[in-house]
């Protein structure tokens, strides 16, 4: 009988077991892990002095006849650059396909829960407090301390949020009041956030109001390690709670009564979302639009009725790196990548709010 | 089937039971301290004015709602010990206004009845495959199977709801307002084949309705509330009558036996507190 699954879907039965799967995820996910790595040969090829692409593999594949420098250009300076934005596109792209779905509001990004502003205010805050007189921050605070920092105001932020949002009656959030309270405390976070800056110096406002842009711009591996390694499992688990999120989507009612544990699903489901965000963020900073336009992109392109988290993230991966291949290295000026980010994602949200407006209207 | 009631008394025998049961919300009691039991294979109508807490009782009953006190054991154990989904196999439930998330097909909604049923590794077996079809059936919504949910009018989208907890086949179904956004037909249709079900398969049915002439056609037990209490329950004709109408809704309503069944039936007689209010004022002319 048709309908029953969506649209396109095949089903495989051994035995007792049985899987769907949607060929078209597949194939959408080959089209995806293709691009990536065309952005990531792209990034390591083009990030500043152009190295050959058979140099680049050469240094994979450990050729003894690579110059030293050109190994040192590719794995300490541009790899770390590269991996920086896979893992933060995939990031924050999980995390908003997790907040969109729990909160159903396709408008609901990490930002809503107050991460992100959270993040920025422990930067700068680094920034401003230890870079002040100095010319900007620089040694052991701008290598630890901001990252750190930046972790610390993200994770602060969402328990805070979560905290005020919980209700012990439902044993659960409440979706609508945790956008609301995200929302203020997102408000909170960025006024902090500005009057930090009137305190420093120009120069360091100005180094602030780069990482606030979301720049990808001297990553080394201190940083990316860290959270690359923080960011494997929390994807993973994702991953594995994908099930739920078709449950999620519904009214609580209608979710727990079909045996949807509520009052784990959602608290796990909205803490990995804080976390990848919070791990985002902390590598690239606010990168705007990502966690809102990679979910709706991969639902659309899957034409599934909640995002698939896979696709999610190899095109969160894809779209951080090919934005900042072509923001800081083909523009003829270079932007952080979160500028480029913005120019793509703006004319998506307008269209977006135009849709579902001509739908309730 | 109406002396099915006199089993219920019994904690041991009942399908369902509340005991203590204290329901509310952020502090505030809405059904305080409630003792009931459904038995095995009867059909239970809760009925009460708006606001009277029934809605609050069936969620709790449900699983839904937390209890301030007390317990509902379902088939003699607790359902908050229980896991969510052991309790989604043998109950199923339909909320009074659910929402499903946009895109979905009818197809895909009731093929969601069989997630308490379905494990990483069974996503879609045979059987799912055919309870999904026997209860697009039931509700008469085959050929619909592939329109996408909010493309249904609102009495499609109601069986369509329905349809889904048939697919879940549970022994035991809550129902909270099932024939909302229904005609008159297509409510019939709806406790029909509530009845059916019940009548064939021996499944246990507890919902609120607001139709007390309905309610009473297909029940076997009526239960009334007011105020979160349960002021009256038993068989139709003994709850049903013209004082307890009176009592709970404030209802001037005559009860006549309908031809049928020979179940009561209401005719009402005037807006109570309002004709009241108004007999009052002008002494009596409404003689």
């Amino acid at each position: 009988m048709p309908g029953l699954l969506a649209p396109g879907s095949r089903v495989v039965r051994v035995r007792t077991a049985s899987l769907v799967f949607l060929p078209r995820i597949a194939w959408l996910a080959l089209a995806a892990v293709l691009l990536l790595l065309a952005a990531i040969a792209g990034h390591l090829m083009l990030a500043g002095h152009p190295v050959g692409l058979s140099q680049v593999a050469a240094v994979f594949l450990n050729d003894p006849a690579v110059p030293r420098a050109v190994r040192l250009t590719v794995l300490e300076f541009r790899l770390p650059r590269t991996i920086a934005g896979v893992v933060a596109g995939a990031c924050l792209a999980v995390a908003g396909a997790l907040t969109q779905t729990v909160a159903r509001n396709p408008l609901a990004t990490p930002e809503v829960l107050g991460v992100t502003a959270g993040a920025s205010t422990g930067a700068v805050a680094v920034l401003v407090l230890a870079g002040a007189g100095h010319g900007g921050a620089s040694g052991l605070a701008a290598a630890v301390g901001m990252p750190l920092a930046a972790a610390l105001g993200a994770l602060g932020t969402g328990a805070a949020v979560f905290m005020l949002t919980y209700r012990r009656s439902q044993q659960s959030f409440d979706s609508m009041r945790l956008v609301l309270v995200g929302l203020g405390a997102s408000g909170l976070a960025t006024s902090i956030t500005t009057w930090l800056l009137t305190m420093g110096d120009v120069s360091n406002a100005s180094q602030a109001l780069t990482w606030m842009m979301g720049s990808l711009n001297g990553k080394d591996w201190g940083t990316v390690m860290p959270a690359l390694l923080a960011s494997l499992p929390l994807l993973l688990v994702a991953g594995a709670c994908g099930r739920w999120l078709l449950l999620s989507a519904f009214d609580d009612d209608t979710a727990r009564s079909l045996g949807l544990p509520l009052g784990r699903s959602r608290p796990l489901l909205l803490v990995l979302a804080v976390l990848l965000a919070a791990v985002g963020t902390v590598l690239a900073g606010p990168v705007a639009f990502v966690a809102l336009l990679c979910p709706l992109a991969a639902r659309f392109a899957a034409r599934t009725v909640v995002p698939p988290l896979g696709l999610t993230a190899l095109f969160g991966a894809a779209f951080v790196v090919l934005s900042d291949l072509v923001a800081g290295f083909l523009l003829p000026h270079s932007l952080p990548v979160g500028v480029f980010t913005t120019v793509l994602g703006a004319p998506v949200l307008i269209a977006l709010v135009f849709r579902s407006q001509r739908r309730t209207s | 089937m109406t002396n099915t009631y006199g089993a219920t008394t019994a904690a041991g025998t009942a399908h369902l039971s509340a005991h203590g049961l204290t329901l509310g919300f952020d502090g505030r009691e809405v059904v305080p301290n409630i003792d009931v039991a459904f038995a095995r294979g009867t059909v239970t109508s809760i009925i009460g004015p708006n606001g009277c807490g029934k809605s609050t009782l069936l969620r709790g009953l449900g699983r839904l709602l937390r209890p301030q006190k007390g317990h509902v054991l379902l088939e003699g154990s607790d359902v908050a010990a229980m896991q969510a989904r052991a309790v989604a196999q043998r109950m199923s439930i339909l909320p009074q206004t659910p929402h499903a998330p946009s895109g979905l097909t009818v197809g895909e909604l009731v093929a969601r009845g069989r997630h308490p049923r379905q494990r990483w590794y069974q996503q879609f077996s045979g059987s799912d495959e055919s309870a999904i079809a026997a209860a697009l059936e039931a509700t008469d919504i085959a050929g619909l199977a592939a329109t996408p949910l909010e493309d249904l009018s609102g009495g499609q989208r109601q069986r369509a709801w329905i349809s889904m907890i048939l697919a879940q086949e549970t022994e035991l179904m809550l129902l909270d307002e099932p024939t909302t956004y229904l005609d008159l037909a297509h409510q019939v249709d709806v406790l029909e084949l509530v009845r059916g079900l019940n009548r064939d398969t021996g499944r246990t049915v507890v919902m609120v309705l607001h139709d007390i002439s309905l309610a009473a056609r297909y029940s076997d037990v009526i239960i009334a509330m007011r105020d979160g209490k349960i002021v009256a329950e038993g068989p139709p004709s003994d709850v049903v009558t013209a004082e307890l109408l009176w009592d709970v809704f404030g209802l001037r309503a005559e009860v006549i036996r309908e031809p049928v069944e020979g179940r009561p039936h209401v005719v009402p007689l005037g807006a109570g507190r309002a004709a009241v209010a108004q007999a009052a004022g002008l002494g009596g002319a409404r003689a």
